[in-house]
């Protein structure tokens, strides 16, 4: 497997507490205050690689940094440390400012969740898949509109359609456009924000069925976001979870959703209407996540929610251990390890 | 068996007036709830779900207006009753607790007070007593340290702890009857199933008939002993639970359990649903409103659909319905 992106010990924190005044923060620091303003551990040290080719999942709850992640990796903003690879270059040394107009802006792409709040809602179809290929094509005149009907027909979107505003399309349309401008451009790596979220579920077959079509005849690589993880499944070939800044867990999909290592994704899994219930006894979480406000580095980030929880998790914090081709970062992964199933 | 209903729906026709035309959303819908029992209205966007609770609850858009049917709720008619009547019922009776908390809950109170203001209103509670109601309500939905959090703002609060609020408030009064519009849209799957069993459980110790609304056939299934399918506005199937997943008999309940990701082991054997939902302002409907989608479409498709009964175990709206008892998955698959 060649390595497409590579991605190492990356962390983003943001700045909690900035909203005070200039004045109220020189006060703090005369008063004897804290010289740092806390900080939010938004992605924490997490590296990962994506091979040519690959569908990555990345699952997780709301507020556990997936977004964050996403953007850092799009380059739409700045990391605090790590380095991006994209092939041999390291994007995370250039400012994500400048990076808009990066001779490798090209080869990432991104599709956003519902392209109705996502395009301009002035520019048509047409103009809004034409605009990435305007920028970063440089193309003008027939070029242009030769690549945007040739996109539009691969994404199924009829031409007729591409004198439309956003808001005069269906949902389902809505998609298409996005995807047919996130491709226009012909990127090697495409990252999908969960991007059938706001579709019904014949749309989202229709979409997802569109999205692997693509992947064959363009042989991009693709990081898909979501947390439905009943369509991770079908998608990806392999998946990582995310639990308050940090990857918890990681492996092929068809393993970590049948056996898994981690009590969060154990969770997680658990938590999943299943249209045929078998009746198993669920796994519930209670409370809340912990604060990622300075966390302590020594308390696991699950501590407390988890039913396991032992004083071992509470002064130090598991790393992330490989098991074969699967990586979790629990201390207790071997019992869970311990009884496979046989795969059918 | 009328007397066990917490609510009985029957012929309920709604009808929007808009500047193209007027939009038929609801036509001949019946079901009923009985105490106690949990059934889920499914149907994509569009299909009218909403639209038959809010027609319920009497708090239809002013554009809309009820052209038939009743909706019995302890021997009250609520698509007759005045406003005085229905205020009275409304929290009393009837709760609902709606897809989006942060922005039904109102956003310039604490959550303490707003639970307050129910208890008060329909629960005989004294306004010296209604805070400390409130405060063991919070701690009924799960919330930790309730008697701090009663202060709150919505805003302070996370999605699902707001989700909690808005159930709070819906039960406070012991309602026989908790419409659920998508409660738990926008949720994590984990805040999710906890929330879902926090409306199971209570709904069942309070003997509340409870009305789950959501597009999510897996949760419905889940959650619900029985599901009513909708599609434009129509009543398609209304079946147990099980039965219906086993052998579903209407063609596009059929492909609804085709489509959904949980049924399939890869992609390609995810069926899509060709078509999409008629444009309900045509005069010209078709008397079945799945009719050009229809895969087993056949000539008596142009009679008036049979009628729907509220109270039959298995109810099909569909002159050529799949066979009983066998389970059939269509394996058509649109490029």
């Amino acid at each position: 497997m060649t390595v497409l992106l590579d991605v190492a010990d990356v962390s983003k924190r943001f700045s909690v507490g900035s909203a005070l005044g200039p004045w109220a923060r020189l006060k703090r620091r005369f008063s004897g205050g804290p010289e740092q303003l806390p900080k939010v551990y938004a992605v924490d040290d997490v590296s990962f690689v994506i091979g040519k080719g690959e569908t990555v999942g990345l699952v997780g709850e709301s507020g556990c940094g997936k977004s964050t992640l996403v953007r850092a990796l799009t380059r739409l903003i700045d990391v605090s440390d790590g380095t991006i690879k994209l092939g041999d270059r390291d994007l995370s040394r250039k400012a994500a400012r400048v990076f808009a107009r990066d001779r490798d802006r090209a080869r990432i792409q991104m599709v956003f969740q519902d392209a109705g709040e996502s395009v301009n809602p002035r520019f048509t179809g047409f103009d809004a898949i034409a605009d990435p290929l305007r920028r970063l094509r440089k193309l003008r005149g027939r070029a242009l509109t030769e690549r945007v009907e040739t996109v539009a027909t691969q994404c199924g979107l009829p031409l007729q359609l591409l004198t439309r505003y956003p808001h005069q399309l269906s949902g389902g349309q809505r998609a298409r456009v996005g995807i047919a401008r996130a491709i226009a451009v012909e990127p090697e790596l495409l990252v999908l924000d969960e991007p059938t979220a706001a579709l019904d579920v014949s749309v989202q077959v229709v979409i997802l069925q569109l999205l692997q079509r693509l992947k064959k005849e363009i042989g991009m690589s693709y990081l898909f976001v979501s947390h439905d993880l009943s369509v991770v499944r079908l998608l990806c070939d392999r998946v990582l979870v995310m639990y308050l800044g940090k990857i918890v867990e990681s492996g092929p999909a068809k393993d970590v959703f049948e056996n898994p290592l981690h009590p969060y994704t154990q969770a997680l899994v658990a938590a999943v209407p299943r249209l045929h219930d078998d009746g198993v006894e669920r796994l519930r979480l209670d409370g809340e996540p912990r604060s990622p406000i300075d966390p302590d580095p020594n308390v696991c980030r699950f501590y407390g929610r988890c039913p396991r929880g032992t004083d071992l998790c509470k002064t130090t914090m598991p790393m992330l251990r490989h098991f074969g081709a699967r990586q979790a970062a629990c201390h207790f992964a071997e019992d869970y390890l311990a009884k496979p199933k046989t795969t059918t | 068996m009328k007397a066990a209903s917490a609510l009985s729906v029957e012929g309920l026709s709604v009808e929007f007036r808009t500047r193209s035309g007027i939009v038929r959303a609801l036509d001949n819908v019946s079901f009923a709830v009985e105490k106690g029992e949990t059934i889920a209205l499914v149907g994509e966007s569009g299909s009218g779900k909403s639209v038959t609770a809010y027609a319920v609850m009497g708090i239809l858009d002013p554009a809309g207006k009820v052209t038939a049917g009743r909706a019995t709720l302890d021997g009250l008619d609520l698509l007759a009753a005045t406003q005085s009547q229905l205020a009275d019922v409304r929290g009393r009776k009837i709760a609902m607790i709606f897809q989006n908390p942060r922005t039904a809950l109102n956003p310039i109170r604490t959550v303490g007070r707003q639970i307050a203001d129910v208890l008060i209103r329909h629960g005989n509670v004294s306004r010296h007593d209604a805070p400390e109601k409130a405060i063991d309500m919070l701690r009924a939905v799960g919330i930790t340290d309730p008697s701090r959090r009663a202060g709150a703002y919505p805003f302070e609060m996370s999605g699902g702890m707001c989700q909690r609020v808005m159930i709070a408030i819906a039960l406070a009064a012991k309602p026989t009857l908790l419409i659920a519009d998508e409660p738990t849209t926008g949720l994590d799957v984990t805040t999710q199933a906890v929330i879902m069993d926090l409306v199971n459980d209570l709904a069942r110790e309070m003997g509340m008939g409870t009305i789950f609304i959501t597009h999510d056939l897996a949760l419905a299934g889940q959650r619900s002993s029985r599901i009513v399918v909708m599609h434009a506005g129509h009543v398609v199937e209304n079946a147990p639970t099980a039965e219906l997943f086993a052998h579903p008999r209407h063609p596009y309940t059929a492909e609804l359990i085709a489509a959904t990701p949980d049924s399939a082991a890869n992609l390609d054997e995810l069926a899509s649903i060709p078509g999409s939902l008629p444009d309900l302002r045509r005069t010209d409907l078709p008397p079945c409103r799945y009719s050009e989608r229809c895969p087993r479409k056949i000539d008596a498709c142009v009679q008036p659909l049979p009628h729907p009964a509220p109270n039959a175990v298995h109810f099909v709206a569909c002159w050529n319905p799949l066979p009983a008892g066998t389970v059939s998955v269509p394996t058509e698959s649109a490029a």
